[in-house]
């Protein structure tokens, strides 16, 4: 199938920003699910609230455009009643990381087997530019116009601490290997973290000097590196990418049918 | 026997924002802006078909026919 035929073409152009990276991981999870020739209705996108949850309007899924920050609890809820389908939660950072901060690291500790995946642009784009849990210490924001005091959360390493069973980061440059890191994501049966940095050239661009999106690509050409390589040891300040956890654990699913059998026999 | 035609890009305009991701970033320069700020494919000959300007457009405005 092509591109089109997983996309709700009555509702393009999208609503995105010109050079919005939102865009470029809606392409690749569609090539993603091409890719592994998934059916499109064993597929439920379910999301929460913000620009990046807008993909759930484009995507021609089952989708679900939940409320802000409670993505993971309705994806939680469509999973445990229906286990054979495929669930993946698009979400954006603040919706993951501080609304839903919870449900993400409960959903994670349990391993249930839902993809969610980050779509980081380290701010509020929806409402105007707010910072957000992702902001770096000194970068700028609508509500931090003399500089970002907070501290922003590594979100891989906070889900390798919740106990997600895999963990990755890519960039929306690096869309060749997002696509690869998004199949793997979907495949793995448990919980999956998958965080990508994503531009959002009207706000974070803006508030921090970033003249255009293409810009914005650059710096994550530049500022990136694959895990363990050579020019991070050289240049502790890049950002590692690729997969940092890949591990088989019991999933939750499968847990609970165990538990309702071990039940049923009891009686 | 007929060599198969390498694939080529097509942009649709109605969707392109303009953005220059896709003219930035093509590895042979194939691709420009045009006055309307739209992408064109303006040498084709370059084009080796490596579909980076498809994956990377954000208004999935590319396609490689
Ligand atoms: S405000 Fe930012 S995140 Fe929202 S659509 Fe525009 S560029 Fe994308
Ligand atoms: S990447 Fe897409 S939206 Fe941006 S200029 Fe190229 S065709 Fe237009
Ligand atoms: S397919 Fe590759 S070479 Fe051809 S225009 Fe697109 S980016 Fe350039």
């Amino acid at each position: 199938m092509a591109v089109k035929d997983y996309i709700r073409e009555k509702f393009f152009p999208h609503i995105w920003c010109p050079g919005c990276g939102h865009g470029i991981i809606m392409g690749g999870l569609i090539r993603a699910i091409e890719t592994l020739q998934k059916e499109k209705n064993d597929i439920v996108i379910v999301s929460g609230i913000g620009c990046s949850s807008r993909i759930c309007g484009y995507l021609d899924f089952h989708t679900l455009h939940t409320i802000h920050g409670r993505a993971l609890a309705f994806a939680t809820g469509v999973k445990l009643s229906r286990p054979e389908l495929t669930v993946i939660a698009p979400m954006g950072d603040g919706d993951a990381f501080a609304i839903g901060g919870n449900h993400l690291i409960h959903a994670a500790r349990r391993n249930i087997d839902i993809t969610a995946i980050i779509m980081n642009n380290n701010i509020y784009g929806m409402t105007g530019g707010q910072y957000s849990p992702s902001t770096g210490y000194g970068e700028f924001a609508t509500t931090a116009p003399y500089s970002n005091i907070d501290h922003p959360f590594d979100f891989v390493n906070l889900a390798i601490g919740a106990g997600a069973s895999f963990v990755a980061r890519t960039t929306t440059y690096h869309v060749t290997s997002m696509i690869k890191i998004i199949e793997k994501a979907i495949m793995h049966h448990g919980f999956s973290v998958v965080e990508i940095m994503s531009q959002c050239p009207t706000y974070f661009g803006r508030k921090n000097k970033f003249a255009s999106a293409v810009e914005m690509l650059k710096y994550y050409r530049d500022h990136t590196t694959p895990i363990g390589s050579k020019d991070k040891k050289n240049n502790p300040d890049l950002i590692e990418r690729g997969i940092f956890i890949e591990k088989e654990m019991p999933e939750y699913c499968d847990e609970y049918d165990k538990i309702i059998k071990m039940a049923s026999k009891g009686e | 026997m007929t060599k198969k035609k390498k694939m080529k890009p097509n942009i649709k305009r109605e969707w392109c924002k303009g953005c220059g991701i896709c003219v930035e970033f093509c590895p042979e320069d194939a691709l420009i802006m045009d006055e309307m700020e739209k992408a064109v494919l303006a040498y084709p000959d370059k084009c080796t078909g490596c579909m980076l300007c498809e994956l990377r457009c954000p208004d999935l405005a590319i396609e490689l026919v």
